[in-house]
């Protein structure tokens, strides 16, 4: 199904991030897509579940997790972070800016793991020779 | 046991000069009056460190000494035809006067986060300029305080109980009891909705809002909180009024305020999913205001429209002070991001995505800007200082960042220094090293040094002098 995104910070964001992006809690906080309810019934997801999360630039899986803030279906939010931004388009449309809020991407549940911050760079860049 | 005092906080721009932070055997054992975000930076910072400089050998990260360290990234940054020097934001203005140095001798690109933040903002400000002013201005006087497309209670959380609503100034009065009956009232209201939902046919919805809920306005006299935002986040729940716009509508809301300011009639029910009812309150808010701000954030500069949003929104403010007085400001994240566009700005006349290649400066963001030119794939090698591009940047960009030669400069291990190629431990900048930051109203305030950082692990500024001091030795100039 397809949702539109928005990318953003939060308060857990920014506060693990202090503690280090390779902590498991700085994961927590960052590789989670909010939903409103009614979209999670509609791709048959629960709280805690997983889901790839799918751009023309490639995809990423991550936790759901059931939003209070989200009050419109069809909106999505996913906190500004590694995971997020390795799905994310570059074009700039000459502004110098790419667009990091309010684009199109699929949602579809998922089995696979999240990847943590280690696998999420080798999987997504390769290794570094 | 040592308490410092008047400690600058190095994480958002608010740069809260406030705080107090206690020391004892030169490690961090609590901080005062700090936020969330301030005080897990200080409390944190040692957790996590990296305190050796690191080289890649045969794929693997390994020690190695400082000299080393230096001398490799020299080397790549001197041999490159086309190196990006990125970052600059979460240092010292000292460490970036040397940082553009660095740029000029090695003829290469330099550009700061605002690239991915508030970039979009200073294109604007460049199109139609911007009235601004301190934030003591707006804690003093502002009686009509906006958020749009900002999150405060996430990003800048002292920002509304420092400069705004929640601030008590000379002329205006704090809003902390008006929040605290509103929360009360909002708790009660949720109560009745519950047993409403237990007993009437049709749950809640059947229950009628009572006239406090629906419209809880302070007296004309007392200043007033309004957010604009694509959904009801937590600082909206403070505001006295709350506007929510479909995501990329912003644009659209903007125009449609500029009109209704001129008393033009609009021939539509709602503008990006706002009744035009709300419009027309807001924009007799904002002409009947005595002093009025708008604070913007990225909800306008990374959604459809980018600088054209901001473009809107400084010509909203233009118009009103046809009126009353009314001003505007970016919302502003890293604490010195300001004070990077501010010392490029002096050293090459330019605030960010500075092009030294033809052996001038030359800055045409959408070309000359790190997304750029990382999508492009044209630069050959990059060093990052006080950055983590790789968690920040798109993938296509990452994935030509990772390809070349990198260099990192950072206290801690970020995804950035883990696909790096030499890795530099820098100490923390307000913590470990003193310096000169400016807040997110161009004020310059000095950031103390209240702890020594490892042995062997230098300033910012100093660790780019001797990278500076190296490249000019390869290149033979003295």
């Amino acid at each position: 199904m397809e949702f539109i995104l928005i990318t953003g910070r939060t308060i857990d964001q920014g506060k693990f991030k202090e503690h280090a992006k390779i902590t498991e809690k700085y994961m927590e906080s960052v590789a989670v897509c909010e939903m409103h309810i009614d979209d999670m019934m509609k791709i048959g997801v629960r709280d805690g579940d997983n889901i790839k999360v799918i751009t023309k630039d490639g995809s990423v899986v991550v936790k759901v997790k059931r939003s209070k803030r989200i009050k419109t279906p069809g909106v999505v939010f996913i906190p500004f972070g590694p995971w997020v931004n390795s799905i994310l388009p570059s074009e700039t449309e000459g502004t110098g800016m790419p667009q990091l809020k309010g684009f199109k991407v699929r949602i579809e549940p998922t089995s696979e793991p999240v990847p943590d911050i280690k696998e999420l760079l080798l999987k997504t860049y390769g290794s570094k020779k | 046991m040592q308490v410092v005092s008047g400690v600058l906080c190095p994480f958002c721009g608010c740069c809260c000069d406030d705080l107090e932070v206690i020391v004892e055997n030169n490690t961090i054992v609590d901080v005062r009056n700090a936020c969330a975000l301030g005080a897990s930076k200080f409390m944190e910072y040692a957790t996590h460190r990296n305190t050796k400089p690191l080289i890649r050998k045969n794929g693997e990260l390994v020690e190695t000494t400082l000299d080393e360290a230096i001398k490799q990234c020299a080397k790549i940054l001197a041999e490159a035809s086309y190196p990006l020097l990125y970052g600059w934001s979460n240092t010292s203005c000292e460490a970036i006067k040397v940082g553009l140095e660095l740029a000029e001798e090695v003829g290469g690109v330099i550009d700061n986060t605002s690239t991915v933040c508030h970039g979009p903002s200073i294109l604007a400000i460049q199109e139609v300029g911007i009235p601004g002013c301190t934030l003591g201005q707006i804690r003093h006087r502002a009686d009509l305080i906006i958020y749009w497309g900002s999150n405060p209670w996430s990003a800048h959380p002292r920002h509304l109980e420092r400069y705004t609503a929640l601030s008590e100034g000379r002329f205006q009065r704090a809003a902390w009891k008006r929040y605290l009956s509103r929360l009360i009232l909002e708790s009660a209201r949720k109560r009745r909705y519950r047993a409403a939902g237990r007993v009437l046919k049709g749950g809640a919805a059947a229950l009628p809002p009572t006239e406090e809920e629906r419209r809880m306005l302070p007296p004309p006299e007392e200043r007033k909180l309004v957010i604009i935002d694509v959904q009801k986040t937590r600082s909206a729940d403070l505001a006295d009024i709350f506007i929510k716009v479909e995501p990329g509508g912003d644009y659209d809301v903007l125009q449609a305020l500029r009109a209704l300011i001129r008393d033009e009639e609009l021939d539509v029910d709602r503008v990006a999913g706002v009744p035009i009812e709300e419009l027309e309150e807001l924009a007799d808010l904002m002409v009947n205001c005595r002093f009025g701000i708008i604070f913007f954030g990225l909800g306008l500069t990374m959604s459809v429209g980018k600088s054209r949003n901001v473009e809107a929104a400084i010509k909203l403010t233009r118009d009103l002070n046809m009126y009353t007085k009314f001003l505007i400001m970016p919302m502003r994240g890293h604490f010195n991001v300001t004070g990077a566009n501010i010392v490029f700005t002096w050293q090459t006349g330019y605030p960010y995505a500075v092009d030294f290649s033809h052996g001038y400066p030359r800055y045409n963001p959408g070309e000359t800007s790190a997304i750029d030119i990382l999508s492009r794939g044209d630069a050959d090698a990059a060093l990052i200082v006080a950055s983590d591009p790789v968690s920040s940047f798109p993938r296509r960009a990452v994935e030509n960042l990772v390809k070349m030669p990198l260099v990192v400069i950072d206290p801690c291990m970020t995804p950035t220094a883990l696909m790096a190629d030499v890795v530099i431990p820098s100490a923390f900048v307000g913590i470990e090293a003193e310096g000169t930051a400016y807040r997110m109203d161009h004020v310059p305030l000095p950031l103390k040094k209240i702890a020594e950082p490892p042995k062997g692990v230098l300033p910012d500024a100093e660790i780019l002098q001797r990278i500076l001091h190296e490249v000019r030795e390869i290149k033979g100039v003295s």
